[in-house]
């Protein structure tokens, strides 16, 4: 008999929508475990999730999956057409969280009679309500932290009053800290305070005694209905109270606390999911403890997956997700087998032989404006994890993982900037949690600044501070002994405390090449470990390994041929979930095709980290070393660089040259693309139109290009993703601070800045030119599969990460689309690609100029599968091993193209994090995330787009338009739509001149912002009376004036477009919703090309 | 502080060899040996290195990091510890708890335990659970023809089977804890019995009179008792002198609650068999699921000896099963009220998951007044 619920067959999960600071691909690992399980449970899985860009969204993972906006009126349409028995909402972050909540006070569920399992609508209102939630804990007789609840700004001072400051404040029902702050006295109080009130959707703020400087703990627990709880794992912060848990480095399990106070917690955790009553699944409860007396209090309780737990996963090897899964349909814990033993149950508490540190990753380079400190609310963008023997060899691990150009916790050349600071300095600089901290710690101890110094300073556990003194004394001894005298005692010490060869070299003076060959000569080599759930007690069937340097290797001999796929790293701005989207395809496709898939990556949110994914794990950073090691014992045919980003892209020369087999496209070829001179000879070869430029190293060889090519010019380094520190200038004084900002003094110095082989490069910036993506396969047959066109609804100059794009493309001319295409195949063709290539092009007045092409997996990809229906990620991984389309095809794999609907990507940026930056999208990507809209016509795929990035389109309403004066010919062709769709209209001055002109009534005109008396455009944002702002950049003159609209904008959540093209399109959605109700259709339906079933 | 440690050598019976450091105590003879065990517990180990029941082990601890928290005199389950020695992967130089009040390490020292650190103790702890418990010998090698003379004690390394550790731990004489008016007066065997189980005795309601392993029946029942208790212990339970002729006499006559060595002793003395693990179970997170109720609880566990379940006389129930390899975890036989369980339900160290089975024994009790 099976323990499974019979009564249900179908499942409604709602996934987490975009990649947005505070929740990023943990949930569509999570949610793709879930489908997973629940389908092999033989249950209907229908899906609902706005972002194309995840695993879990991949039509073969549900037998329905809605691609639709995250919100109630769309599900509740999903709901009406699927009739779904219960809906499980815990496993798709805060975001399906809420959404479920909606759902059920709306009366929705109880409507469709559809159930909530996992988590009753009570329990996560009791654990979401801080005010229900500290009654809970206190009527349990946990201690909680002096509080009081405020609605209002003066009942907020009351409260805080009443407390004493320091205070923090916490908003209810909200999501990675969002409006969160922390107040030292009354003046700081009223802004924390109305900030938070605002972030809030229920309006009510928990003003809270600051308990800054505290130890931070978590535990992650299980229930399941037969009220058996288990601890899956203990994680201690490495950063005190006072920095959001999210952005401190945590360090698993929890080091400093002893049996009789873990016990204590455990209890706590058990008590707290038993009153809050998460009948089954997981949890993630939070705790803070007075150093000097233990004092232990609860500070919050996620009912809910979440990144802790995708984090707990990762490190323990038990699957939170995957289990929470089972046990919503009925299962108890006892009744699930281990994965990992296979002998024995999931009702146990996984033990550790190793120390887990994950560090956040964040993207403060792409925000100049904002302050980049830390505190209460969350700013990372993705994060690291790395698997050490000891916490010193994880910590350095994690560090050389983040991809900011460091070899490890200092020991290279980046720490020269430490020197600089006296000890005051770096002390001071030490008492502010910034990114920057450990490596200043580090370099402050290793001064002689005492360890006790240090703690009072910064909070930080003397523990911890005591262990990182520790590398400094290893350093000096390393620095003494020398290369030539380092016996295997030495090496084998240094390597235990996670100094890379990296460190090393740079300790001594020589290449990393001589001191990884000193090292194999002394016969010090990596041996792999076994993430296993219970410290080697039992045997492990599951390959999932970390490096270390010991006696034993436990890597089980290779019985087929190995493939090596490395990841792409944390995620950051540019680069994130759509690449490790890659991977797993990649992964996929290549274990069905026999080979033997191994998976590198060092980020402990993603799909490609579930040890299910791929047939080994190596859970590594992404280093030459590191790599190289894994290569040597594992012997791989063939190595996939070119999927997971610029991470594994920048390996790929030295795996080369040290004898590694790349996969698909050469190095040699890959390196041919981003060199610009070579390029260039290419494209004229080939006679494919490019906008005039050069490329430079100074600000004088800049400004010749410049001089003659002409400004306005596009300005970026060579070998970046994401437009890192790109922009487009307009004269010598912008092109001289742009070339300076690109040499040693900007963000990008510390990797490299320019030089001969790494050049500016300087082109013509076409204005007002259509921007076209293209994204295709070529086999070694030479063959070329256009896997889709993107058309740019920002026209060129937006960085196409951050711009939105439709399929097929809405405008291009059928001319202009096959030049593309035949300059596509024509470029692959020259470039040798075996796999992927991205091609980007600018159209102007018809002509069609070629700006970059990558032979590499682009971020559109996941997008374009999902738009077409043609797996591309599966194909390429296949054609890079050799395979041919035209097998693929005979198989299956390859696909024609979906027809007969319209999918639009958008873009989702993090602007509310960072309120003091500009919201205008320029060259520099700054998304975090995408949403798509697919339906039948463009405007309704537009307006879906816009719904799901949370930029809802107003039916009705008054549109308030700013427009630079090149933008007002095409903003009238906008702004008379909107008026016949009976939209009232607002503008400034000039732009409202422009429109009267024209002929289109404007209802309301208002001042410059600050110029005059009277009402201006940010006091009519602000009075709620606009529901749409359209605001276009004046080129290149001052633009305070837009900042201050958009900002406004953004701070009263006015939906705001920055393009005409883009007004344009926002009319077009605005007129179809008009005239119709959104229908919802799933994937599998427009994929089925039943169009006649679809109706209209 | 610590200076540079000297080389040291672990040498398994089968001739495994693991480098180390030294670290704690130094023996006489620069050789020290035991019955080497691993236990997996994340947090605990002055609790798992004071337990009288580690008597003649050597604890090998698959955490890396251990002696974080320090060490502080409220943690102690013994006046000292009794096991043979420590082998670790990684010591601190400096530890961090607002309870500690000395470096584990020093506590070794002080307690004449030795030690070895920087062992691939992964590596040992699969070379046991492939080969079982086995004895070894480690040293320091300072000192010429150190290696050899590991490799020969190594070689002739015993077990622990057959041999009464529990006269190395037990009580020289009786002591009484808990408030004299307390409801239930209980008399304790102890074979090696630890403070937590005192407590949680105390705490439910019990005085209690710990009296030496050797202590004759007559002695036991002259003092009247509600209940007698069995506790936890080292070794062999075969090989405890007597102690099963002496529990088998007072069964019938006084409710008997027993813990670990206790259910062994208990588990012999009602003519069941034990026999030896090939590992034991040493760690805190092994499931354990009550038979009656279906529910799973997570337990402490300690022992490398079970009771045969099949063995027990008819009767008898088992009530305790553990949910990774089927031992039995505990019975009972309700005609004679006795409760016994292999596991440690008063943690120290340990999840409290099973800390009710002190009320079970307090309710038998009140049930035979």
């Amino acid at each position: 008999m099976s323990p499974r619920r019979n009564d249900i067959e179908s499942i409604l999960l709602i996934g987490s929508g975009p990649i947005v600071i505070g929740q990023a691909c943990e949930f569509d690992y999570s949610g793709t475990q879930a489908c997973k399980v629940l389908r092999e449970e033989g249950y209907r899985v229908i899906l609902v999730n706005s972002n194309p860009a995840t695993i879990m969204t991949d039509p073969e993972f549900a037998d329905a999956t809605y691609v639709e906006p995250l919100n109630v009126d769309t599900v509740r349409r999903v709901i009406e057409k699927e009739r779904p028995d219960p809906l499980l909402p815990t496993l798709g972050g805060q975001t399906s969280l809420n959404l479920a909540i909606g759902l059920a006070e709306g009366g929705i569920l109880d409507e469709f009679g559809v159930e909530m399992i996992g988590a009753s609508l009570d329990a996560i209102r009791t654990a979401e309500d801080r005010s229900r939630f500290k009654a809970a804990m206190q009527e349990i007789g946990l201690e909680v932290p002096g509080s009081g609840f405020a609605y209002t700004v003066d009942e907020a001072l009351e409260v805080a009053a009443e407390i004493g400051y320091p205070v923090i404040i916490r908003p209810s029902h909200i999501l990675g800290g969002g409006g969160t702050g922390i107040a030292a006295d009354a003046d700081e109080m009223r802004e924390v305070a109305w900030n938070g009130l605002k972030a809030s959707p229920i309006s009510e703020i928990l003003v809270e005694q600051s308990i800054a400087g505290w130890k931070e703990f978590e535990l992650e627990v299980m229930r399941d209905h037969a009220d058996n709880c288990v601890i899956v794992c203990s994680i201690e912060n490495f950063d005190a109270m006072g920095v959001h848990t999210g952005d401190s480095i945590t360090v698993a399990p929890a080091q400093t606390l002893s049996d009789v106070e873990y016990q204590r917690m455990r209890d706590s955790a058990f008590a707290c999911i038993r009153r809050i009553g998460v009948d089954t699944g997981g949890s993630n409860i939070q705790f803070a403890v007075n150093p000097a007396d233990g004092q232990q209090v609860v500070i919050e309780m996620n009912p809910r997956v979440s990144r802790s737990s995708a984090l707990a996963s990762k490190a323990t090897g038990f699957p939170i997700a995957k289990i929470a899964a089972k046990l919503a349909v009925g299962y108890t814990l006892d009744e699930i087998p281990n994965d990992i033993t296979k002998k024995t149950p999931a009702s146990f508490e996984p033990t550790i032989d190793y120390v887990v540190t994950k560090i956040p990753r964040w993207a403060f380079e792409k925000f100049p404006e904002a302050r980049g400190v830390l505190g209460t609310q969350m700013q990372s963008v993705g994060e690291v994890m790395a698997i050490g023997r000891t916490f010193l060899e994880s910590f350095q691990k994690a560090c050389r993982s983040l991809e900011t150009g460091r070899a490890g916790l200092n020991a290279d050349p980046v720490e020269a900037v430490y020197d600089e600071f006296s000890d005051d300095e770096l002390v001071r600089r030490v008492a502010v949690p910034t990114p920057e901290r450990p490596f200043q710690i580090e370099a402050a101890l290793r001064r002689g600044i005492p360890v006790e110094r240090i703690h009072e300073v910064s909070g930080i556990d003397p523990w911890f501070l005591d262990q990182l003194a520790r590398l400094g004394e290893e350093r000096a001894l390393l620095t003494q002994i020398g290369l030539d005298g380092m016996a295997r005692s030495d090496w084998r010490r240094a390597k235990r405390l996670g100094f890379s060869d990296a460190q090393l070299a740079w300790l001594w003076g020589v290449d990393g090449e001589r001191v990884r060959s000193a090292r194999l000569a002394a016969d010090v080599v990596t041996t792999y470990k076994t993430v296993d759930t219970c410290a080697a007690e039992f045997e492990a069937r599951t390959p999932y390994h970390y490096s270390t340097y010991e006696d034993e290797d436990e890597v089980a001999p290779v019985e087929r041929p190995v493939v090596m796929i490395l990841g792409a790293g944390p995620n950051r701005i540019g680069q994130g979930i759509e690449f490790d989207y890659c991977c797993v395809h990649a992964a996929f496709a290549l274990s069905e095709a026999g080979y033997e898939t191994v998976m590198v990556n060092c980020n402990p949110e993603t799909v490609s980290t579930d040890y299910d994914t791929s047939d080994r794990l190596f859970f590594e950073p992404l280093t030459v070393e590191d790599v190289l090691n894994i290569a040597d014992a594992l012997e791989p045919h063939g190595v996939i660089v070119s999927l997971g980003g610029q991470t594994p892209l920048k390996l790929a020369q030295a795996l080369d040259t040290a004898g590694v087999p790349i996969a698909g496209t050469s190095p040699a070829s890959i390196d041919l693309a981003e060199d610009r001179e070579q390029f260039n000879a290419l494209c004229a070869r080939l006679g494919i139109a490019q906008p005039p430029g050069g490329t430079a190293t100074s600000v004088e060889g800049a400004l010749k290009v410049a001089a003659e090519v002409g400004y306005p010019v596009l300005v970026r380094p060579s070998y970046v993703l994401g437009g890192r520190a790109m922009s487009i200038v307009y004269d010598d004084d912008g092109l001289t601070s742009a070339m300076e900002e690109l040499g040693l003094t900007g963000s990008l110095g510390r990797e490299g800045g320019l030089s001969a082989e790494r050049p500016a490069l300087i082109d013509r910036f076409l204005e007002d030119a259509v921007e076209v993506d293209v994204d295709a396969v070529r086999d070694r047959s030479g063959e070329v599969l256009i896997g889709g066109v993107m058309e740019h609804i920002e026209e060129a100059g937006v960085h196409s990460g951050d711009s939105a794009c439709v399929i097929p493309p809405p405008t291009l001319p059928a001319e202009a689309v096959a030049a593309i295409e035949d300059s596509t195949r024509r470029l692959a063709e020259a470039l040798d690609v075996v796999g992927l290539l991205n091609v980007q092009y600018a159209v102007k007045d018809g002509e069609v100029f070629i700006i970059e092409a990558n032979p590499r997996a682009s971020r559109t990809v996941p997008f374009v599968s999902k738009a077409t229906g043609v797996p591309l990620a599966k194909v390429a991984a296949r054609v890079m091993l050799g395979e041919t389309l035209a097998a693929l095809r005979d198989e299956g794999v390859v696909v024609p193209a979906k027809q007969g609907h319209v999918s639009v990507k958008e873009a989702v940026l993090p602007f509310n994090r960072f309120p003091e930056v500009d919201t205008l999208l320029g060259p520099e990507m700054r998304s975090t995330g995408e949403v798509m809209g697919i339906d039948r016509s463009f405007g309704m795929a537009f307006a879906k787009s816009q719904a799901a990035a949370g930029n809802g389109l107003p039916e009705t309403g008054t549109i308030f338009l700013s427009l630079a004066d090149r933008d007002k010919r095409a903003g009238v062709v906008a702004a008379r739509r909107f008026a016949d769709l009976g939209f009232s209209l607002a503008a400034t001055r000039g732009t409202a001149d422009a429109l009267e002109q024209e002929g289109i009534p404007v209802d309301t005109v208002v001042a410059k912002v600050g110029e005059e008396t009277g009402v201006d455009a940010v006091d009519l944002i602000a009075s709620g009376k606009v529901d749409l702002v359209v605001n276009t950049p004046r080129g290149r003159g001052p633009r305070a004036d837009g900042a201050h609209i958009r900002q406004a904008a953004g701070r009263y959540g006015v939906p705001a477009v920055t393009t005409v093209a883009a007004a344009l399109a926002a009319a077009a959605g605005a007129t179809e919703m008009r005239d119709r109700q959104p229908a919802v259709r799933s994937l599998q339906e427009y994929h089925q090309g039943d169009q006649l079933r679809l109706g209209v | 502080m610590n200076g540079r440690r000297s080389e040291a050598l672990l040498v398994l019976h089968d001739g495994a060899v693991f480098e180390g450091e030294w670290c704690g105590a130094r023996p006489d003879d620069g050789v020290a040996t035991g019955e080497i065990v691993f236990n997996t517990t994340l947090t605990g180990y002055q609790e798992v290195v004071t337990d009288p029941s580690y008597a003649g082990q050597v604890i090998a601890f698959t955490y890396p990091h251990i002696g974080n928290y320090g060490v502080t005199p409220d943690d102690d389950e013994s006046a000292q510890p009794f096991c043979s020695g420590v082998i670790v992967r990684d010591l601190p130089r400096r530890h961090s708890n607002w309870r500690a009040e000395l470096d584990f390490e020093r506590f070794l020292e002080r307690h004449g335990v030795p030690g070895v650190v920087g062992v691939d103790t992964r590596r040992l702890t699969r070379h046991l659970r492939d080969q079982g418990a086995l004895p070894g010998a480690f040293g320091p090698l300072d000192e010429p023809g150190a290696e050899e003379r590991i490799r020969a004690a190594a070689a002739e390394a015993r077990p622990t089977d057959g041999i009464d550790l529990v006269a190395r731990v037990t009580a020289a004489s009786p002591y009484t804890v808990g408030d004299p008016d307390a409801p239930y007066s209980v008399v304790a065997y102890d074979f090696g019995i630890k403070r937590s189980i005192l407590r949680r005795l105390e705490a439910a309601g019990c005085r209690v009179e710990v009296v030496p392993a050797s202590t004759p029946v007559d002695e036991i029942l002259g003092r009247h008792p509600d209940g007698v208790f069995l506790s936890n212990g080292p070794g062999d339970p075969a090989a405890v002198e007597g102690a099963q002729e002496r529990v088998a006499a007072l069964v019938g006559e006084v409710p008997i609650f027993g813990i670990c060595l206790g259910q062994q002793i208990l588990g012999l003395s009602l003519g069941a068999r034990t026999y030896k693990l090939p590992f034991g179970h040493h760690g805190g997170n092994h499931p354990v699921e009550e038979v009656a109720t279906g529910k799973v609880e997570i337990t402490s566990q300690n022992h490398n000896y079970v009771v045969d379940p099949e063995t027990l006389p008819a009767g008898a129930e088992v009530t305790h099963v553990n949910l990774n390899d089927g031992a039995c975890e505990g019975f009972r036989l309700p005609e004679a009220s006795l409760i016994a369980v292999q596991h440690h339900p008063e943690a120290g160290p340990g999840p409290h998951d099973a800390t009710h089975m002190f009320e079970e024994f307090t309710a038998l009790m009140e049930r035979r007044r």
